[in-house]
């Protein structure tokens, strides 16, 4: 199920050709029932991961995306399979919506051999080549030089693909953010900056952290374009980001989109949650990106009770599988401990164009 | 003697010396609001207010520079790293400004800070959040390394770290907060650093360590007792200055060492104290000193492969039957 990028592939001529048309800002119903399941794959796998954590199943650090999904699938279902796309250790969702496998993910999470990295890196380190998901990262904002870096790779090569880049509001708070905007802009390089501002690093409240609060204004310092979102509205989201990539494509510049949003869930497995009101996150769950967008689509008549459990059973079975895939893995051998510190294959050469 | 957590111990060294001196503050990331990631802050917001109680968002190399500037006008910063694996991002701070600034201005200044925080691996956290750093910072000029192992040595060490006009590095684990032990109740309780101390006398082998180790090494001694080897077990508690006089001392006294270092073998703690050993022991050495360590292969996240790459207790018997050639 919906293991693809909805994004231009479809909808445009194959990789071949330079120019890419414009993704389309006007999604159907199957799209927007897409979307959705998107978003409902992601939830019903994060509490699933909430569950197998409190088994034991999943240990180390564990943070989860619940009430963020739609920022995930806003943005990524308009990328094409050949856009890279970089991540937090919040990153479950967008390794899922890049079109990693259930499977893959859920295995990683157990440290198991047939997860995405091998058991290796675990819940902050999912990465796959074959989605050009280039990874979460358990360190604030050290991922945004790496974007600007994919962006760079892909200008000097006349790839055309651009790179997207998801980081948390306290990413700002680090120079590697303020660098990479700078660097993104003068430079030109097709980089979406996307802030997934969820008011609240761990327990630090967004306006402690931040002088100036409006993150476009920043942006705007080191002459990119911005916009700031709904990032609890679905289409709020995805409209946004056909506008953004459009704008990338087009202007080979970067785009800087800040989505607001929150966490439904503790910052991870471990913290007591006292520097909010129960209120605040009750407020919040009124706005769920799920209900509320589920509710809309009935609402257009595009959407009837017995599609969406039909939705929620699929899902289910995929997550199910995910978990049984992974009870069934198998540990990678100790002899292989020292595998892949260092690189030994061959070197490729780069043919100049 | 009170029992303490060593997550209290740190919690009342700072305090004491904030009682003491308005001029220490602690400065970084939920030290006050969330009384600490660990909860090594607990309760010192209420009593010191904002003023010396300081949250700052995620700004490493910002705080850590901030840090050292307030120390050279007239500060006494104690500086929380949430752990050090985020402390690589202000290590242009800590290695070019701090450890350097008083040789570079001729003595005109001094650095009275300490960095402290967890180091090193604490379960299965990838090879992002698994770094043992002390080595590294030991590498420096200018710098004090101190990774005590107990609540009695980390509060004593901690007051002399922020007493110190020095920068010092002041490291801890994740996996040892709730460690119970008991501390001193001794009025300002002060461990001079620079000072191991020998926490078990045997004559068989030497077993030299630090931090966290010391407690995979006590485990082993207890084994090896039994066995019949007795260990004499050295914990270094101060990594720069290295006290290693003590380990000298002992050597002469067993003739065999083994080191055991929670860091990867390269240029490590362990790699010194053998080469001093050499230097110094020679003569009395019945076999080479060995080490134990991590390979040279970054923190795996599975379960399987972390437990072999983490050194154990049993990594350190076989060790000592090597050196005590009875395997
Ligand atoms: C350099 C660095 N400093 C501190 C941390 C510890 N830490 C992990 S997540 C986090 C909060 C990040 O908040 P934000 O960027 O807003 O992302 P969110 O968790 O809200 O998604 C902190 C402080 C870290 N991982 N890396
Ligand atoms: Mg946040």
């Amino acid at each position: 199920m919906g293991n693809y990028r909805m994004g231009t592939p479809k909808k445009t001529a194959s990789k071949k050709t330079t120019e890419k048309k414009a993704v389309s800002a006007k999604p159907g119903k199957s799209e927007k029932i897409h979307l959705l399941t998107q978003m409902i794959r992601i939830r019903q796998m994060e509490e699933k991961t909430y569950e197998m954590y409190t088994k034991e199943k999943i240990r180390g650090f564990l943070h989860l995306y619940d009430g963020e999904e739609a920022v995930a699938v806003g943005i990524i279902e308009n990328l094409d399979k050949e856009d890279g796309i970089v991540s937090t250790y919040r990153e479950h969702g967008h390794a899922l919506i890049a079109g990693m496998s259930m499977n893959s993910i859920m295995a990683e999470l157990y440290g198991k051999a047939e997860g995405c990295s091998g058991g290796r890196g675990g819940s902050m380190h999912l990465y796959d080549k074959k989605t050009n998901f280039f990874g979460g990262s358990a360190i604030v904002a050290n991922g945004l030089p790496m974007a600007v870096g994919l962006a760079m790779a892909y200008k000097m090569q006349n790839r055309n693909s651009i790179s997207c880049c998801f980081f948390g509001d306290g990413a700002v708070d680090e120079g590697e953010f303020h660098e990479s905007m700078n660097l993104a802009s003068l430079w030109n390089l097709p980089v979406l900056f996307v802030c997934e501002n969820n008011f609240y690093s761990m327990g630090m409240p967004f306006e402690l952290a931040q002088a100036e609060t409006d993150l476009v204004k920043k942006a705007n310092a080191y002459k990119i374009e911005g916009a700031a979102v709904d990032g609890m509205d679905v289409m709020a989201v995805y409209d946004a980001s056909v506008k953004a990539i459009n704008y990338i494509r087009e202007q080979k510049k970067p785009w800087f989109l800040e989505c607001q949003t929150y966490r439904f869930r503790a910052h991870s497995m471990f913290d007591p949650e006292r520097y909010r009101e129960k209120d605040e996150v009750k407020e919040w769950k009124k706005r769920d990106p799920i209900t509320t967008f589920t509710s809309r689509l009935q609402e257009e008549g595009l959407l009837d009770e017995d599609e969406l459990n039909e939705i929620k059973k699929r899902v289910a079975e995929e997550v199910e599988e995910s978990v049984e895939f992974s009870e069934k893995g198998t540990d990678e051998p100790i002899e292989n401990l020292t595998r892949f510190v260092y690189s030994d294959e061959p070197k490729t050469l780069n043919k100049s164009k | 003697m009170a029992e303490l957590q060593f997550r209290e111990a740190i919690r009342d060294a700072i305090d004491e010396e904030m009682a003491l001196d308005d001029g220490v503050f602690v400065m970084g990331e939920e030290v006050a609001e969330y009384n600490g990631a660990y909860k090594a802050t607990e309760g010192l917001l209420d009593k010191y207010g904002f003023r010396r109680m300081i949250d700052t968002p995620i700004s490493e190399l910002g705080f850590a520079g901030i840090g050292v500037g307030a120390a050279m006008n007239g500060l006494r910063p104690v500086i929380e790293f949430m752990t050090f694996n985020f402390a690589v991002l202000a290590a242009d701070q800590i290695i070019n400004h701090a450890s350097k600034v008083r040789y570079m201005l001729g003595g005109q200044v001094q650095v009275p800070i300490v960095f402290r925080g967890p180091n090193g691996s604490a379960g299965q956290l990838g090879a992002t959040h698994s770094v043992a750093y002390d080595s590294m910072y030991a590498h420096f000029p200018g710098l004090k390394v101190i990774q005590p192992s107990e609540p009695d040595d980390a509060k004593g060490l901690l007051k002399s770290a922020i007493r110190d006009n020095n920068p010092v590095i002041f490291m801890e684990s994740e996996q040892m907060y709730g460690l119970k032990g008991e501390v001193s109740e001794e009025e300002d309780y002060l461990i001079p650093i620079g000072k191991a101390k020998i926490k078990r006398e045997g004559s068989d082998v030497t077993v030299v360590t630090h931090g966290k180790m010391y407690h995979v090494s006590k485990q082993a001694a207890a084994q090896l007792e039994k066995e019949g080897v007795e260990v004499e077990l050295i914990d270094l508690r101060t990594i720069k200055p290295l006290d290693i006089g003590t380990v000298i001392e002992s050597v002469k006294k067993t003739n065999r060492c083994v080191v055991v270092d929670e860091a990867h073998p390269f240029g490590g703690v362990a790699a010194e104290v053998g080469y001093l050993i050499h230097r110094d022991a020679f003569d009395y050495l019945d076999a080479p000193v060995a080490r134990v360590t991590l390979p040279d292969v970054n923190a795996p996240f599975a379960k399987n492969l972390f437990d072999i790459w983490l050194p154990d207790a049993k990594n350190v018997i076989d060790a000592v039957n090597t050196v005590t050639y009875r395997k």
